[in-house]
This record gives structure tokens, C-alpha cells and sequence, in this order.
């Protein structure tokens, strides 16, 4: 046990350190030292994955937020909190990712006073930063709660109503924009990618991202905070998740079919086995595994079906950004190991803070006492305050 | 009227002093190392080329529609009335998504600088708003590269393939490509062979329009969808209402 713990700690420390020096070299040497980016590949990995995949993973605070604030379906509400911490913590992230990514950061504020309405870039950055805003009251209650402080949770919970549609309108705007932002390239991207659907495709995939995301962390935080399993909510996220890979699927195909590209997708080339990789990641197997009512019921079953759902969505991503200009370009682009050792910081960053998050506040309430102490008894401790102050306190 | 530059490859002999009078117009290094370069950087506006002793020049094309003006979240570029489509550089947050929506691949990134510029072309506008003609135009010993009204430009360029077909592609690029350039070029051997986009593969659509479906939807699609939510929001939470309500009046209902 606690040679594992060293070994995560010392696994933490060494990305840290490596990140630092990254960073050091990004704001004191500039972006052409740090990464392999190119007036040909002006994007990489800092757009491909910190940026499309960071916003994608944490979409499930808005689709749990919506299921059970908008939809009412109560039975989800246990997960409502972890997924509002991970799509906070995930856009903060995002906004630390940017930093690293513009070549000008320190006139990000330009975006509020010189604004381009025409540009899809200007609506996700305003919709980003709204949104990140907007979860941070959303995220606030467990605060107080911490604290007792009743009164602001009262307020919060005024405003919860507009909190929650202003939320999901802002990630139906950007969510989908992210997809819109590549719409201006339609001679640059591959064909496999381009399309006039890629908002509806990024919108799509945001929500079964969301609900994947949703499976992995609730299952990932029980196993390391000892903390009871829900199966029946998992269940249900299973069973939703199902649905919507079903509904990308015959979206993807759909528009293959429409643009008749099928033939060329099952003939092998260099994009065709990207477009492989990622079909098979995020649609046959996951479809294929929860088609199993046992491995629906299982935890196990659910959790890798998420990872899969996770990573092959990852991959679309990674493909629109990065694999779909390679041919158009002529050349390869592999990120330098500084652009990794940045987005891998970024990434423990954000483990970390949801691991403290956990610790301090009381994401997960109701629980009064962990049901099993399996890795760090002395670590996880009960909830903080003995009873929640309010049920539901604003979330 | 909005002003343009007429290339004339085979009236080009490569001369390199359009690139020389670029550099001088915009403070750049130019010296035999420079002029030796043949792509586009940042510290290197327009370039000349050389393929089968044939020239071919590249510079921004100053699209009447520029992809670069409309993606900028900050608006730093933006196409004047004259012709040229200019960059501010204090607006710049260096986003690059001018330079990845660019079809000609124009604006260029000084990637080792710790305060970076996206470097492209700018049309000299302080000479074009003087009356004055380009630096590259001005300096051109053979007319290769010609400064003018747009109109007058498209008609000197017809004239000059109707009277002289066997010499030149019966073409004019940049005409018609993505929605028409402010600077067009004819030649004798096809464009593309220099790294110049295929007509046919940029098509004569403007970019912005591609990105303005959907931008242009999105004020309507607020309000619609705000009301769908709130629909919804109001629908699934009413029966709890009407539930608590039924019970607040059978706890005290004498009272009220």
C-alpha cells in the first residue's frame, strides 16, 4: 500500500518538474522552442488534446446537470457534484491550457473589449469564459457548506434555475463551436473529417463523452477513496450512454453515407486507419460491450466501456486537429516532448484538485461514512460537515 | 475603388528586387542569405520562385472576403476599402486561427519570439492611402508585378491573354478564387505547380461563408433555445410544485 502511494506521489512530482521545465521554456524561450508547431502545423497537441479534448471531457457537467436539474430524474443526483467539480476544475484547466497555447496571453482580456462577432473563435472564448463563470456558482455550494455559511446557499439556490439553462446554453453554443471553428477549412482538412455537420458531431460526442466521463470518474473515485458504488445510478448512465454512442454512430454514418464516402473509408490510407482507430474505440467496441445486459449490470463492464467511449472520442478529436492536415501539408506533425510534458501536467493538475476537492469538500455528501477503507484510511476521513446544512443545498 | 496587383509571370525575370523593396518597405533583413530562401516567413513577406526558369511570385493575395479578417476573435485584421487587408498588431492575442484558416496559407508566426507577430504581406497601405503605388510595384523593372484599380487590372490582364494566347493559361487566379483576390496572376505554366491552392480545390465560395451559416443562426438560436429550456425546465419541475403546493395547503389550509 504505501509503496504504491510513493510510487504515485513520486510519479506526480516527476510530471510536475518536468511540466515546470516546459514551462520555463514556453514563456522564456517562446513556442517555436517548446513545441514542434510550425507556420505549417500553426495547431497541435495544445488545441488537439488540451483544448477540443479538454472542453469534451468535462461535458458531463452540463449533461448531468441537465438530466437531473432540467429533466428532474432525481435518481442521478448522487453524481451531480463530482461532475460539476470535474467540468470546473476540467475549464479552469482549459483556461491554464490557453495560456500556454496563445502566443500573446497576456492580452487574453483583448477578447472582451475588441470583439469579432463573425469569428467562431470570439463566440467559444466568450461562451468558455461565461460558462466557467457560470460553474463556479454552480460549484460554490460545497463551499459554503463546508463553511455552514446557510444564507449564500439560499441565494444560490435562487438563481439555481438560471444558473442551469444559462449553463446549458452556453455548452450547446460551444460545445457544437468547437466543431464550427474547423468549417472554415474545407480545403485543408481531410474529407474523413470535414464536414458541414462537425458542430453536431462535437455536440454529440460531448454527451456521451459527459456520460462516460461521469462512469469513469464515479467509478475511479470509488476505487480511490474507498467510497461506496452506486451501481444503479452507474446503470442508468450505462444505459443512456448507450443511446447516445448509438445516435453519433448513425450520425457519423449518416454523413458518410450522404457525402458517399463509404467507399473510401473502408479502403485502406494513412487516414483511413486513423479513422479505424477512433471508429472502433468509440463505437464498436463500447456499443458492442453494453449491448451485453451483463456487462451493463457490472461495474467493471461499465467502467471500460467508458475508457473506450473516452478514448476513442479523444481520437476523433485528435484526428480532426491533427491527423485530418497531415496530407494536406505534406508532413508529419509530432508534438516535442515539452508539449506533452505541459498537456501531462495539466492533466495530474487536474487529478490533483479533484483528489483535494474530494478530501476537503463534501462532494459526495451523503455519504456519512466511507463504506470501504481501502487505499488511504487515514486520508479520508467523513464528510467534513456531520449533516448536510440543507439537502440539496443549491446542488 | 478598391486597388490590386497584377502579376505577370512571363514578364518576371527574377530580378528579386520586389522582394528587396519588400524588406526595406517593412524593416526587414534582407541580404544574399535572405534572398536565397524561397518560402514565405515571417521575416520574409513575398518570395520568387524559381521552377524550369520559369518565376513564379507569392505574396498575400488580399482576398476581397479574407478568412483571416473574419476568424479573428479580436478583429485585428481587417480588409480596407483600398484594397489591402492589414493586421493590428496591438489587438493580437495570437490565437493562429488566421493562420490555419488562411486557404493561401499566408500569415506566418515569428514562433521565436516571446511577444510574436503573425507577419504576412500588408499591401504597403500607408503608400496605397498616399496615392502611391506598392514598394514590390514600384520598384518591378519589367511591370511584372503591375499596381492598379482592381477593374482595370482584370481588363489590362484579359487584354493581354486575348492578344497573346499561346503564352499565357487562359486564366486569370485569383479572379474568382474564394470569392476574387486584390491580387491576380497570370502565367503560362499553372499556379499550382508553385504551391499555389487548386482553383478547384478552394472553389469560388468566400471562407467567411462557411463559418457565417452557422454564426448567423446564432441569434435567433439563443432566444429558441433559452424558451426550449426553460420549457422544459418549467414542465419536469411543475409536478413537484403542484406536489408541494397540495401539501403546504393540507398542512395549513385553515390558516390561509
Amino acid at each position: 500500500m504505501k509503496f504504491k502511494l510513493t510510487f504515485w506521489k513520486v510519479v506526480f512530482i516527476v510530471i510536475m518538474v518536468l511540466g515546470l521545465y516546459s514551462t520555463v521554456v514556453r514563456f522564456f524561450y517562446g513556442l517555436g522552442a517548446v513545441s514542434n508547431m510550425s507556420d505549417q502545423f500553426p495547431w497541435g497537441l495544445w488545441i488537439g488534446f488540451d483544448l477540443l479534448c479538454g472542453v469534451m471531457l468535462a461535458a458531463g457537467g452540463f449533461c448531468i446537470v441537465g438530466a437531473v436539474y432540467l429533466f428532474n430524474v432525481e435518481r442521478l443526483h448522487s453524481v451531480v457534484r463530482p461532475a460539476v467539480l470535474t467540468a470546473f476544475l476540467g475549464y479552469v484547466l482549459f483556461i491554464v491550457g490557453l495560456l500556454f497555447d496563445l502566443g500573446r496571453p497576456w492580452y487574453i482580456w483583448h477578447q472582451l473589449i475588441y470583439m469579432n462577432p463573425h469569428s467562431v473563435m470570439f463566440e467559444v472564448g466568450i461562451c468558455v469564459m461565461s460558462y466557467t463563470t457560470v460553474l463556479f456558482f454552480e460549484f460554490l455550494p460545497n463551499v459554503f457548506e463546508k463553511f455552514n455559511l446557510i444564507t449564500p446557499i439560499k441565494w444560490i439556490k435562487k438563481i439555481y434555475p438560471v444558473l442551469i439553462i444559462l449553463g446549458i446554453l452556453l455548452s450547446t453554443l460551444h460545445q457544437s463551436s468547437l466543431g464550427s471553428l474547423y468549417l472554415i477549412m474545407p480545403s485543408k482538412l481531410h474529407p474523413f473529417w470535414y464536414t458541414p455537420a462537425l458542430p453536431f458531431l462535437f455536440f454529440g460526442s460531448a454527451i456521451a463523452v459527459g456520460l462516460a466521463m461521469t462512469i469513469f470518474e464515479s467509478t475511479q473515485s470509488a476505487k480511490a477513496f474507498g467510497r461506496h458504488l452506486e451501481l444503479p445510478v452507474l446503470v442508468e448512465l450505462g444505459g443512456a450512454l448507450l443511446v447516445a454512442l448509438w445516435v453519433n454512430a448513425l450520425l457519423r454514418f449518416e454523413d458518410y453515407f450522404h457525402r458517399g464516402l463509404l467507399g473510401q473509408i473502408i479502403k485502406p490510407s494513412y487516414e483511413s486507419y486513423f479513422l479505424w482507430l477512433e471508429l472502433a474505440l468509440a463505437f464498436v467496441i463500447p456499443i458492442t460491450m453494453l449491448s451485453f445486459k451483463k456487462v451493463r449490470l457490472s461495474p467493471r463492464g461499465l467502467y471500460l466501456a467508458s475508457i473506450f467511449t473516452v478514448l476513442g472520442f479523444i481520437t476523433n478529436r485528435l484526428n480532426v486537429s491533427l491527423t485530418g492536415f497531415e496530407t494536406y501539408v505534406g508532413h508529419h506533425y509530432v508534438p516535442k516532448w515539452t508539449e506533452f510534458s505541459v498537456t501531462l501536467m495539466i492533466v495530474a493538475l487536474g487529478f490533483a484538485l479533484f483528489g483535494l476537492a474530494v478530501k476537503y469538500l463534501p462532494i459526495f455528501p451523503e455519504e456519512k461514512y466511507p463504506v470501504q477503507q481501502r487505499l488511504r484510511p487515514a486520508t479520508v476521513a467523513g464528510p467534513v460537515t456531520a449533516e448536510p446544512v440543507l439537502d440539496h443545498a443549491g446542488n | 475603388m478598391s486597388k490590386a496587383l497584377l502579376y505577370d509571370a512571363t514578364m518576371c525575370i527574377a530580378c528579386k528586387q520586389c522582394e528587396g523593396a519588400c524588406a526595406q518597405q517593412n524593416k526587414l533583413p534582407y541580404d544574399d542569405k535572405v534572398a536565397a530562401e524561397s518560402v514565405q516567413s515571417a521575416h520574409k513577406y513575398t518570395v520568387v520562385m524559381t521552377k524550369d526558369d520559369k518565376f513564379m511570385r507569392r505574396l498575400c493575395m488580399h482576398c476581397e472576403h479574407p478568412a483571416c479578417a473574419s476568424v479573428c476573435p479580436v478583429g485585428a485584421f481587417h480588409k480596407t476599402a483600398e484594397g489591402p487587408v492589414v493586421y493590428d498588431v496591438w489587438k493580437c492575442i495570437g490565437c493562429r486561427y488566421c493562420m490555419v484558416a488562411c486557404a493561401f496559407n499566408q500569415p506566418k508566426y515569428e514562433w521565436q519570439s516571446l511577444n510574436p507577430r503573425v507577419r504576412k504581406c500588408i499591401m504597403c497601405p500607408d503608400r496605397v492611402l498616399a496615392g502611391k503605388q506598392t514598394a514590390c510595384a514600384e520598384i518591378c523593372p519589367t511591370g511584372a508585378t503591375k499596381f492598379g484599380e482592381r477593374d482595370d487590372l482584370v481588363r489590362e490582364a484579359q487584354d493581354r491573354i486575348r492578344q497573346n494566347p499561346s503564352a499565357y493559361l487562359s486564366r486569370i487566379y485569383g479572379l474568382n478564387e474564394v470569392g476574387g483576390t486584390s491580387v491576380l496572376i497570370i502565367s503560362n505554366v499553372p499556379v499550382e505547380q508553385y504551391g499555389y491552392p487548386a482553383s478547384a480545390k478552394i472553389g469560388d465560395t468566400p471562407m467567411p461563408e462557411y463559418t457565417g451559416r452557422v454564426m448567423e443562426r446564432i441569434p435567433d438560436f439563443i432566444p429558441v433555445w433559452t424558451l426550449v429550456l426553460g420549457g422544459i425546465y418549467w414542465v419536469s419541475h411543475r409536478r413537484d410544485e403542484v406536489a408541494a403546493a397540495e401539501a403546504e395547503e393540507k398542512k395549513n389550509g385553515s390558516a390561509r
